[in-house]
């Protein structure tokens, strides 16, 4: 198993005849994706690469292709309502790659979002990866990872790909590894990905990797504690940012003495998970609480 | 973004907000000319954009036009927190009764507004949290259908015993949403909101900070952009799409990615040295950005070795090593530079470094510590 995407995906892209859309929907396919669709409003009735049709409208796609996954490209300004419209076509999961939504527009998209029951990963993410399904959505480096037990759910990018790298380098596969997105308002949380890992058979450790602002990780070491009998590494990025100051992330903001990467790490150790001092300690760290997940 | 009070308090004019009469001034005499025009007691107040300006001696009231000149002459040049006060806000005192907060910030947690009202006003609202949180008042509002009147009416009911004043209380919590959402606020702050001996309520302070990712859509806000109080690295970073912010250290940094960027400089730190700043170049691997960014970080006088570290995932590591060879080759760079290039195409990427005089470090914990001695 993997958690929110698997072979049964269908995915439409939305935004894909633009630079990142065009580029990112051949790299997904090379890496095994079934994209069935794409989506630019007054392309419609054309083919991405003479293969893929492209719809004026998600519905449209939806109706004419089994689409049941989405991922987003298209510039900030008209994200938000990118994601709307998916849900709105009964899209299951919305991926948003997308980075600089306003807040304001994020603040009403989530309860529309909560009408139709459909998820959304991001915004501002590199998206999700099942290597063991061959099935990427989003724009993370398919040639770092490989197929394992290990799930990993991060706020981050390129750190991410970071600590798989040494994963992978360590002989340590992964599940599915979700990047939740470095936003204020985002759709799926850690908690929201933890309780998926716990239910998912084929994982058998998590590697969480948060960083500074908000209050997510504090509450995702509460929910471990409580509901994961799995084991789970966490690191926490920011120790060294100043208050005040955003750090390239818009959630990633130290207001007042709240959201400081100290409190977080405090958090962990306090319910008894272990935290990686520095991201090459992950992988010892990973082998020493689950050296099973090794495969 | 942060803009000015009286920048705030022309969004509160705007917005219906009852605010005092008042002015921005650089000069001690147009403080004395305003004081004069407006008669009675003023406020002369420093403008810059940290908190504690009256703790730090840059709040006064003057109640002659002679002390106004003086005061704006002992405020105008001060320094605060580091920031140069450069315009007072001259503005008609008001006798307060009674203080109380009210604010609207973005509640992360529970994804909408929350409004935020407490009869402890004029004091700090984190010291409130943190000492008697039974005294704030909150409210969640729904973004479809904004503060709606009962919302208003009953946070304005809990501060205040007086309906004439809860009425306006709440008048004035609904325009301040209005300012909120309107602006693409990430907090909209009235403190203190001031009850006058004869019942009148007044804006006498005010704060708005703006999301950053809304001001393509805000052009009137963007403008307020006060780009003297800001490090001049980071203005230069953000004209060319760069996310920078400047730290006290010597080991300069140059990373992919803003989670990298911040373990990048934990790790530094981890290792005993100090980064000397934040830099997010992007996905992009232009030299222009690297040339801009390299800039950056060599007009810092205490930056004293430079650690580029690159995970090239999407981004492929020989265009990144490309772009930095282009960089080079444009620069006169005479500090130590110790580079860390790992991913798609990293054989390439060191082929083409090869040639250039470079420490190259294989692993980021290598880097760093090459880095730092080097530094050193």
């Amino acid at each position: 198993m993997s958690i929110f995407i698997d072979e049964n995906t269908r995915l439409v892209v939305q935004g894909i005849t633009g630079r990142d859309g065009s580029f990112h929907t051949s790299q997904m396919e090379q890496y095994g994706t079934r994209i069935v669709a794409g989506v630019t409003p007054g392309k419609g009735g054309g083919r991405f690469e003479d293969r893929i049709p492209i719809f004026n409208t998600v519905k449209e796609a939806v109706e004419k292709t089994g689409a049941n996954t989405s991922v987003i490209y298209v510039r900030a300004p008209f994200a938000a309502d990118a994601i709307c419209e998916a849900t709105d076509a009964r899209i299951e999961l919305v991926v948003c790659i997308s980075e600089g939504i306003p807040v304001r527009d994020m603040s009403r998209v989530m309860p529309f979002l909560r009408s139709k029951n459909t998820r959304l990963i991001g915004p501002n993410c590199p998206g999700i990866i099942a290597p063991g399904k061959k099935t990427k959505v989003g724009i993370l480096p398919g040639n770092i990872f490989k197929p394992g037990s290990v799930g990993v759910v991060s706020r981050s990018g390129t750190l991410t790909y970071e600590v798989v790298f040494q994963l992978t380098s360590n002989g340590f596969g992964q599940s599915t590894c979700v990047g939740i997105g470095g936003d204020p308002l985002i759709g799926t949380d850690f908690i929201d990905t933890l309780d998926a890992f716990q239910k998912d058979s084929e994982t058998e450790a998590v590697v969480l990797i948060g960083e500074i602002g908000g209050t997510d990780e504090q509450e995702a070491a509460e929910f471990i504690k409580k509901n994961l009998d799995k084991p789970v590494v966490a690191f926490i990025a920011g120790q060294t940012a100043p208050e005040g100051k955003r750090m390239g992330h818009a959630g990633a903001i130290v207001s007042g003495a709240s959201g400081t990467a100290k409190e977080k790490i405090e958090a962990f150790e306090k319910a008894g998970i272990p935290v990686a001092r520095i991201p090459s300690e992950i992988a010892a760290l990973v082998e020493k609480t689950a050296p099973g997940a090794r495969k | 973004m942060k803009i000015h009070e009286y920048q705030a308090k022309e969004l509160f004019r705007k917005g219906g907000i009852p605010v005092p009469r008042g002015e921005v001034v650089t000069t001690p005499e147009a403080a004395y000319d305003l004081a004069k025009e407006y008669g009675g007691t003023v406020a002369v107040k420093a403008q810059v954009l940290v908190g504690g300006r009256g703790k730090a001696g840059g709040v006064k009231l003057a109640k002659t036009p002679d002390e106004a000149r003086q005061y704006a002459e002992a405020i105008l040049g001060m320094d605060i927190k580091g920031l140069t006060v450069e315009r007072v806000l001259v503005t008609e005192a008001v006798d307060i009764a009674k203080e109380i907060y009210v604010g609207v910030i973005m509640d992360r947690s529970a994804q909408k507004p929350v409004i935020m009202a407490s009869a402890a006003g004029g004091v700090e609202i984190e010291e409130v949290a943190r000492e008697t949180p039974e005294l704030i008042h909150r409210t969640h509002i729904d973004p479809r259908y904004g503060a709606l009147a009962f919302q208003s009416r009953a946070l304005a009911g809990a501060l205040h015993e007086d309906f004439k004043v809860v009425r306006q209380i709440a008048a004035i919590i609904e325009k301040l949403y209005d300012v909120f959402e309107t602006t693409d606020a990430s907090l909209a702050e009235i403190n203190p909101l001031v009850v006058t001996p004869s019942g009148e309520v007044v804006a006498i302070d005010a704060k708005v900070n703006v999301d950053d990712s809304a001001l393509y859509r805000q052009a009137d806000l963007e403008a307020m952009r006060d780009l003297s109080a800001e490090d001049s690295g980071e203005v230069e970073a953000r004209k060319a799409d760069l996310s920078f912010v400047r730290l006290q250290g010597n080991v300069g940094c140059v990373v992919n990615g803003a989670g990298l960027a911040m373990a990048t400089m934990d790790l530094i730190k981890t290792y005993g040295g100090e980064p000397a700043n934040f830099l997010d170049i992007g996905g992009s691997s232009s030299p222009e950005k690297v040339v801009t960014a390299l800039n950056i970080i060599l007009s810092d006088p205490n930056v004293k070795s430079i650690f580029i570290n690159i995970f090239g995932g999407i981004t492929r590591c020989d265009d990144v090593a490309r772009g930095l060879v282009t960089a080079f080759k444009e620069m006169d760079l005479n500090l130590p530079i110790v580079i860390r290039l790992t991913g798609t195409n990293e054989k390439e990427a060191k082929e083409i470094l090869s040639e250039m005089d470079l420490h190259t470090a294989p692993t980021m914990d290598d880097g760093v510590k090459k880095a730092i001695e080097l530094a050193n």
